[in-house]
């Protein structure tokens, strides 16, 4: 009866739409599941025995993807109730953390982040220390390196968003690095050049800084600003990477070996 | 079958060959489990010899065997050296088992596997839904005090309330009630109107007296009115927009929908 009802389903068009290759039970079915589907082939048909043995690769790469998701999933429940204005950002990081019930949620998203920088960092490490950089992995290097920096300014964005003493001032701090911007940080070299007539292009109400900060000090503009960045601007262009970075390690002939 | 006994083959997956290219190219286009049995079974490092003839068979009749999920208490006996579980002597000793106990060949690591992967789910999906029901709201409190009865001259409606919380109080006929601002036909905010006597409603027009009463517009009922009581501790009306009362299910005759004033 229920073998007869199984059968039913495993056999009706809709079943067979989705699962189009069946149960894998040998090879050459395991290689076409993984072709057929959208987020697998992003990854090796095959991995070498090297390449899941921990001590060779830690696990980082894939730690800091797990990170990603982890960080994707809280960051998108804290932005039910997280409103980012100078009224209510502080009061409402308050709540999440002291009111919501699963408080952790704000938790897991910090640690979190923190923990995908170390990962992103260990993992670049490893890379460079197996010298899998090397041609013809040298191009997934590059994206990995943009992926690092992408990190970072999550990481960055994200410290002002719980709009306390710290986040304010520790983007006060960071953001003043653009200053010195060459040509185009009204601190920076270069920047006297760029005048006309007489009249300074480049001056604090018109920099990188300004541009990045959205006015001459960090507020409410600022606060939005970083916000959006955070929450789709950088992450869309991360998730886009990541599965290049991805399709580069399968295309390159899978996780390099041992030396 | 032959495809579960190549599973279990010994050869790690990494060693064995793929399925020859013309093949799989072939398998490729065709529609999805409409391959038979591949044509590279003769091919693999698997002990071809006594499966041969499943393996015929199979190809006879091939889509039971591709798509059939073959519960794990059928499968095929491993041989002992494969078995992930122990040493080889567990096979000895499973003869000798009482009726009844599980052996360590029944126990499936991969069930408790998915037991726990499935907890785990389980868990984290019913966090994220606890976590979508807020505890503390930002809300106007529905239960407040709008002052003595004597603040409430008769035939007046009182508008101070209706911004924040609203509700207007309204005294009329000998007594002091609360009506609910709330348009009864689609939900609209209704205005007092003093100068014509009416809340009107700005949507669609609808109008009603100062007792609540509907009489113009597309309205189907009355507004409604909230609970008023007499706070014990300092005598001022307490308006509970918890507790609503509709006229045309009888309850504005209810004591708690009104204070009398005689």
């Amino acid at each position: 009866m229920i073998g007869k009802l199984g059968k039913g389903i495993t056999k009706s068009q809709i079943w067979r739409s989705i699962f189009r290759v069946g149960i894998p039970t040998d090879n050459r079915k395991r290689a076409l599941a993984m072709l057929g589907n959208v987020v697998l082939h992003l990854h090796p048909i095959k991995v070498k025995k090297s390449g899941i043995r921990m001590s060779y690769t830690w696990c980082m790469g894939g730690t800091a993807f797990f990170l990603f998701l982890v960080e994707t999933i809280t960051g998108l429940l804290l932005m039910f109730y997280y409103r980012p204005t100078v009224e209510y950002a502080y009061v409402d990081m308050l709540d999440l953390r002291e009111a919501m019930a699963f408080g952790i949620m704000r938790e897991l998203h910090r640690w979190g982040a923190h923990a995908m920088v170390i990962a992103v960092w260990l993992h670049m490490f490893r890379v460079f220390m197996t010298g899998s950089y090397k041609p013809p992995r040298e191009f997934n290097w590059n994206i990995g390196v943009i992926l690092l920096v992408l990190t970072l300014l999550l990481s960055f964005t994200g410290y002002l968003l719980p709009w306390d003493q710290l986040a304010i001032w520790a983007i006060t701090v960071g953001s003043n690095m653009a200053r010195a911007t060459p040509l185009l940080g009204h601190e920076g070299p270069g920047a006297a050049l760029l005048s006309l007539g007489g009249q300074k292009l480049i001056h604090v109400g018109s920099d990188a800084r300004f541009a990045l900060i959205a006015g001459r000090t960090i507020g409410g503009g600022t606060l939005i600003r970083f916000y959006v960045l955070h929450c789709v601007g950088i992450p869309l262009v991360a998730a886009f990477l990541i599965a290049v970075h991805f399709w580069r390690v399968r295309k390159d002939g899978g996780i390099s070996g041992p030396v | 079958m032959a495809d579960d006994e190549t599973r279990d083959a010994p050869a790690p997956a990494d060693e064995r060959p793929a399925a020859p290219a013309p093949g799989a190219e072939q398998e490729l286009r065709a529609p999805a489990g409409a391959g038979s049995e591949p044509p590279s079974a003769a091919a693999k490092p698997a002990p071809a010899k006594p499966h041969a003839p499943a393996a015929a068979a199979s190809g006879a009749a091939p889509p039971a065997a591709d798509r059939a999920p073959q519960p794990l208490a059928k499968k095929q006996p491993t041989p002992p050296d494969q078995s992930a579980f122990g040493p080889p002597r567990a096979a000895g000793k499973g003869a000798k088992v009482a009726a009844g106990e599980v052996t360590r060949r029944q126990f499936s690591w991969a069930a408790v596997a998915w037991v726990g992967f499935a907890a785990a789910i389980g868990g984290c999906v019913s966090a994220m839904t606890r976590f979508m029901f807020p505890n503390v709201l930002y809300e106007p409190p529905t239960n407040f005090k709008v002052g003595r009865p004597d603040d409430f001259p008769p035939g007046v409606v009182d508008t101070r309330f209706v911004d924040q919380y609203g509700v207007w109080v309204v005294n009329e006929g000998g007594r002091i009630f609360s009506l609910i601002a709330i348009c009864t036909h689609l939900g609209c905010p209704p205005a007092w109107l003093a100068t014509q006597n009416k809340f009107k409603c700005p949507c669609h027009g609808s109008g009603y007296y100062k007792s609540g009463i509907n009489f113009e517009g597309p309205t189907p009922r009355p507004l409604e009115r909230a609970r008023v009581y007499i706070s014990p501790d300092d005598g001022q009306i307490v308006v509970d927009k918890a507790q609503k009362f509709q006229w045309e299910m009888g309850q504005w005759e209810d004591p708690n929908s009104y204070i009398s004033i005689a």
